[in-house]
């Protein structure tokens, strides 16, 4: 067993952590309270290339392994959640369905540009009556004389609002299976389609400064070639990209655990009652090294899940479990830093007030901890 | 225009030193980089490569770690790099770097040496000025701007309250001042292109350099002691009863020190 990072792993780590603290940090407050997209910030990223990390390199990408981007998405996200979200979306969500079932054609078409950063890319799997209940789709898209009909309604979709969005991938229902269940399927439909609307943005408690937006689609039409990979697989898509998309998840909410704890730890040592600092305070000094422990057992998890699918083993379980602990883990971490930081931990002035309530979100997006337990009890067989 | 950049691996400026027992630095605990100011050296160099083309080349004196900040700097997008490498190094002072450095620089072409004004650690800012003697080329120091065309560098050179313009031939050596430029971040493309950069690493006897020139023998100077600035005493509280008090106290205290 061997757990060092190879040095150009280290490299990309240290990369992100440097542009992290120096570029993102400093940042997230201000774009938070404004609820801003932080636009400045993404094209520096992309420049740099981290909007297509684990994107091929003959599609443009940087060709990391996925330990990388989950190394990358930890980095970034210690510096701002919403901008690691921002990331991982676009990412995994967005832009990794094209190149896992994409055509030729539309590899070459949309992966170049979004690995660049040139476009940001979402993807729409919630509505209004189908949440964790993803399969109960009731967008429909019709395939009449070369072109898809499109009605329905998304919810909160990630990064499909913006000046840079060049559209987002849908799951709809595109007819009946012989078997009389619902056949899924997913189409992507650019930005600036006719009778696709874009809402305004919700007014989150929590990553604030991403991008988040109802989407409607009434008539909508693209043609027949905007089907994502081949007819009535949208499903068991949609399964797969959940799954890669989990690992990302849980990278973020470890970087975001270790930005509570990075706080915590230095208010700790700075802040004196009793004549004395109060990470004297064993109390105190029990929340450190619980935060400690489990910010390093979730990062366990999640770079064991990078590897598992990096060395192209079954890796569903091991995302389940790093997506779950890691959410929780950061969530307790963000309460201890409040708690740690007394009443300044309540001011807007303190970052960790930010953190407890971006903190929240991991444990709902991209499957809630039920969910994430249920996927696991159903691997496990029970 | 080839442009070579020496560039020096340092101790992360925040990271908290320990001195060995010959009171050279111990640099194997310590978090290591690129030393901060050789990296406006290093984006200048770059820079010059964009508008003119030529190659960058990384030049490093240094522990067998200073790979890691070499590939950083290739990273960057510098081409190529020597890591001059040797147990017989250690203790070596600016002295023996400059002949080291010099020595290195007979086997790689260059139009154009670059350097940071000085290191974080040492803090000396003499190797410019020593290797510019030793390769007998001219020297142009603290520069914040600089524009190399046709066997000429034109550089503006920061003096107190402003700047001089500076012009000499190529060959040269030029120290870049800090706040010169911006330096980039190496691109995570740059990091992936990095791996397959080659750089050439060489030893004392590569360089044909006897080992009584460099490390603590060679050194001119030799540290007999260090002692660290004493701590901060505690300052003095006074709880005066009213403003009054209170502004006769500290006009008294800057009074009894010659302040007011
Ligand atoms: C900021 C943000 C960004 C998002 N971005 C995107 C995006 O880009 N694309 C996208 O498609 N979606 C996105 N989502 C949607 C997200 O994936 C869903 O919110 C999530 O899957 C939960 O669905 P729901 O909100 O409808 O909750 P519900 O499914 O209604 O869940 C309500 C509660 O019931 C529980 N529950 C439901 N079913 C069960 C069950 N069978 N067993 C036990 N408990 C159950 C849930 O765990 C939860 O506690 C985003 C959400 C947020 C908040």
């Amino acid at each position: 067993m061997d757990f060092s990072l190879s040095e150009e792993q280290l490299m990309i780590r240290d990369l992100a952590r440097d542009f992290a603290r120096n570029e993102i940090a400093p940042k997230a407050e201000h774009f938070d309270k404004a609820r801003q997209f932080p636009y400045e910030i993404v094209a520096k990223m992309a420049e740099l290339g981290f909007l297509g990390l684990p994107v091929p390199e003959d599609l443009g990408g940087t060709g990391a392994d996925t330990l990388t981007y989950a190394l990358a998405v930890e980095e970034i996200s210690r510096g701002d959640a919403s901008v690691g979200i921002t990331m991982a979306a676009h990412t995994s969500l967005g832009t990794m369905p094209f190149v896992l079932f994409g055509t030729d054609e539309q590899k070459r078409e949309y992966v170049p540009r979004l690995a660049s950063g040139k476009q940001l890319w979402s993807f729409g799997l919630t509505e209004p009556n189908a949440g964790s209940d993803a399969g109960n789709t009731q967008t429909r898209a019709e395939l009449r004389d070369g072109s898809w009909t499109i009605n329905g309604v998304k919810s909160f979709i990630t990064n499909s609002g913006t000046t840079l969005s060049g559209g987002v991938t849908i799951t709809a229902v595109t007819g009946r299976r012989d078997d009389g269940k619902k056949e899924i399927s997913n189409i992507v439909v650019p930005t600036g389609t006719g009778g696709y609307q874009v809402a305004k943005d919700y007014d989150k408690m929590g990553w604030r400064a991403s991008d988040t937006h109802e989407l409607s689609f009434q008539d909508a039409h693209v043609p027949e070639e905007n089907l994502l990979g081949v007819r009535g697989e949208g499903f068991q898509q949609f399964l797969t990209i959940l799954d890669s998309g989990r690992i990302s998840v849980a990278a973020l909410s470890v970087g975001l655990a270790q930005a509570c704890y990075d706080a915590s730890f230095r208010y700790a040592r700075e802040r004196q009652q009793f004549g004395k600092s109060i990470s004297k305070f064993q109390a105190v000094q029990f929340r450190l090294a619980d935060m400690a422990t489990e910010i390093e057992l979730a990062r366990l998890m999640t770079y064991k899940a990078a590897w598992q699918k990096d060395q192209g083993h079954d890796f569903r379980m091991a995302a389940g479990m790093a997506k779950l602990y890691s959410t929780e883990v950061a969530t307790r971490a963000a309460n201890h830093a409040v708690q740690i930081h007394g009443g300044y931990g309540i001011m807007e002035e303190f970052p960790v007030a930010r953190y407890w309530r971006d903190v929240k979100i991991g444990e709902i997006g991209e499957g809630t901890s039920e969910i994430q337990r249920t996927v696991i009890a159903r691997l496990l067989g029970a | 225009m080839n442009v070579v950049v020496c560039m020096k691996q340092v101790p992360d400026t925040t990271a908290k030193k320990e001195l060995s027992p010959d009171f050279t630095l111990n640099r194997e605990a310590l978090e290591k980089v690129v030393n901060p100011f050789d990296e406006y050296a290093i984006e200048e160099a770059l820079r010059i490569k964009e508008r003119s083309g030529g190659a960058v080349t990384i030049l490093t004196m240094g522990p067998e770690s200073a790979e890691e900040s070499v590939r950083k700097a290739l990273a960057m997008g510098a081409d190529s790099a020597v890591l001059v490498c040797d147990s017989a190094l250690h203790g070596t002072d600016w002295f023996g770097t400059c002949v080291v450095l010099a020595k290195a620089l007979e086997s790689i072409e260059y139009d154009l040496i670059l350097t940071g004004m000085e290191s974080t650690d040492a803090r000396m800012g003499l190797v410019p000025a020593g290797l510019a003697e030793m390769l007998d080329l001219p020297l142009v120091t603290l520069v914040s701007k600089l524009e190399p065309h046709d066997g000429t560098v034109r550089a503006n050179r920061q003096v107190s309250g402003g700047y001089q313009e500076v012009e000499t031939s190529l060959p040269a050596v030029v120290s870049v001042v800090k706040g010169a430029n911006e330096p980039r971040y190496p691109s995570l493309k740059g990091i992936m292109a990095a791996k397959r950069k080659t750089i050439e690493k060489r030893g004392l006897s590569d360089l044909g350099i006897p080992t009584a020139q460099v490390g603590l023998q060679g050194a001119k100077t030799q540290v007999t002691a260090v002692t660290p600035r004493p701590e901060k005493t505690a300052g003095q509280v006074v709880k005066p009863e009213s403003p009054e008090e209170a502004a006769r106290v500290v006009a008294d205290f800057l009074q009894e020190r010659k302040f007011i």
